[in-house]
């Protein structure tokens, strides 16, 4: 069994329902007509050039290409994890992608060689579109990491000091911080892993049942590829807080505060 | 016991020396402003400074770990925060961090060890900071303004507490505007210009 195929009259077929959806913008007077075309039009290059350079990559018969582009997704996760906070420190930058490249194409190549054993282990058609799914989660997680530490040293700093004047090291003193802003990242996560399959059936899965893979071979993959997103998660949650964590005291371990600058409006909540 | 030379943190700070021996208190006051609160934030390696250097017993405090440093220099802020739920979960935070030394009794300045922090009023916190503090047998304490929200009863309790303390061979710099306290607790005035 194989996918039906799309051709570009179904496109436009489906491009009617946002057309309609438009419409009912336009009859209501909710002003979002223009955005929705705008973002409509977005969806369709964006997707159709990523379906080009991603066909062109797949034809591609050597690694270094594919590593360029891996790395360049992980550099830019990291980049993207810092510029979603309202807070940051000086260094972050290099800390988050430096984590967030070695977290992720760390679990991409456990997960590529040892668990699904794909030869060669930098095969674009496997490689590419897990990382891209593993990044995008961990890009979640970790940006709603730093967004907690940053704003746990900025709001309880006072209480850091303490410790701190009593003896305490900056590990310590910054326990409760870290520990806060590690679970708030991981959360999502988690949350997914347990409600995966009872609420929606997971994109990956849809994908392959659509591709006309058995369900029970579809489910081994999202599993899969569910636990490498939390170990990715987990792992550039960690070290990008820890990061974050290090750098907002100096070589006394004193807690410098005047190291975070505010970029944007706090978060409610 | 605590030695400084050429303390400067400028504009509020330049060149200050301050030896304090074991057993004594020095009383230090200075104009809003001044930079008394500054002075003993550097003292306490909890701020940095431009230059001078700091010594406990003749130790450079550039030999010892923060840390370290740190559990025998103890600051104890102006306005308290809690650390914890209750007083005792809150001294048991400050045991925590130093586990090599004799629990000794809890101070009579504590609040009752199983009432809830948030109820706490300003004055019960600070009676709360100096017990924390005396919890963590420090052999230095840098105190600031340590019973501005104390009444006149709970305030004389608190600087008897610190007299009796000294008298172990232990030491105290209390940062204070008020003009009588130096005499009152039979210490040594300093003024920071």
């Amino acid at each position: 069994m194989t996918t039906l195929p799309i051709s570009w009259i179904d496109l436009v077929l489906a491009g009617a329902l946002v057309l309609a959806n438009g419409a009912a913008s336009v009859w209501l007077g909710l002003g979002l007509g223009r955005r929705l075309v705008v973002a409509a039009v977005r969806t369709v290059v964006q997707l159709l050039v990523l379906g080009l350079v991603l066909h062109w990559v797949f034809e591609t018969d050597g690694p270094v290409f594919v590593v360029l582009i891996l790395l360049a997704m992980s550099v830019l996760a990291g980049f993207e994890a810092v510029r979603r906070t309202t807070r940051r420190v000086r260094g972050l930058l290099p800390g988050s992608m430096a984590v967030m490249t070695l977290s992720s194409i760390l679990v991409l190549l456990y997960g590529l060689r040892a668990v699904v054993g794909v030869e060669p282990w930098w095969a674009p058609r496997y490689a590419i579109p897990i990382l891209g799914m593993i990044l995008g989660n961990a890009l979640n997680g970790v940006s709603l990491g730093l967004e907690t530490v940053l704003e746990g040293f900025d709001r309880e700093r006072r209480k850091i000091e303490v410790l701190l004047a009593h003896g305490a090291t900056r590990s310590e003193a910054s326990r409760d911080v870290v520990r806060r802003a590690v679970r708030t990242g991981t959360i999502p996560i988690v949350n997914s892993m347990a409600a995966a399959g009872l609420v929606s059936i997971p994109g990956m899965m849809t994908g392959q049942i659509l591709s006309g893979e058995p369900p029970l071979s579809a489910a081994r993959y999202q599993i899969f590829i569910l636990f490498c997103i939390a170990s990715a998660v987990a792992l550039g949650t960690v070290g990008v807080v820890l990061v974050a964590a290090r750098l907002v005291f100096d070589e006394r371990e004193r807690l410098r505060p005047e190291r975070i600058l505010r970029v944007g409006p706090e978060r409610d909540g | 016991m605590l030695s400084c030379r050429g303390v400067t943190r400028r504009p509020w700070f330049e060149g200050f020396s301050l030896e304090l021996e074991a057993g004594e208190i020095v009383v230090l006051r200075g104009a809003s402003g001044s930079g008394k609160t500054l002075l003993l934030r550097a003292l306490a390696d909890l701020d940095p400074v431009e230059a001078g250097e700091v010594s406990l017993a003749g130790v450079p405090r550039s030999d010892m770990a923060p840390c370290e440093w740190r559990r025998q220099v103890v600051y104890v802020h102006q306005e308290s925060v809690r650390l914890a739920r209750t007083v005792r979960a809150d001294l048991a935070r400050i045991r925590e961090l130093s586990p090599q030394v004799q629990p000794s009794a809890v101070s009579p300045l504590s609040p009752p060890l199983d009432a809830l922090t948030e109820n706490l009023s300003g004055g019960e916190l600070q009676r709360l900071a100096l017990a924390r503090a005396l919890h963590a047998e420090p052999r230095v304490l840098l105190l600031d303004e340590p019973t501005s929200a104390l009444d006149e009863d709970a305030a004389r309790d608190a600087e008897a507490t610190v007299v009796e303390w000294t008298r172990c061979g232990h030491a105290a710099v209390w940062v204070t505007h008020e003009a009588e306290l130096a005499e009152r607790l039979g210490a040594r005035e300093v003024r920071l210009a």
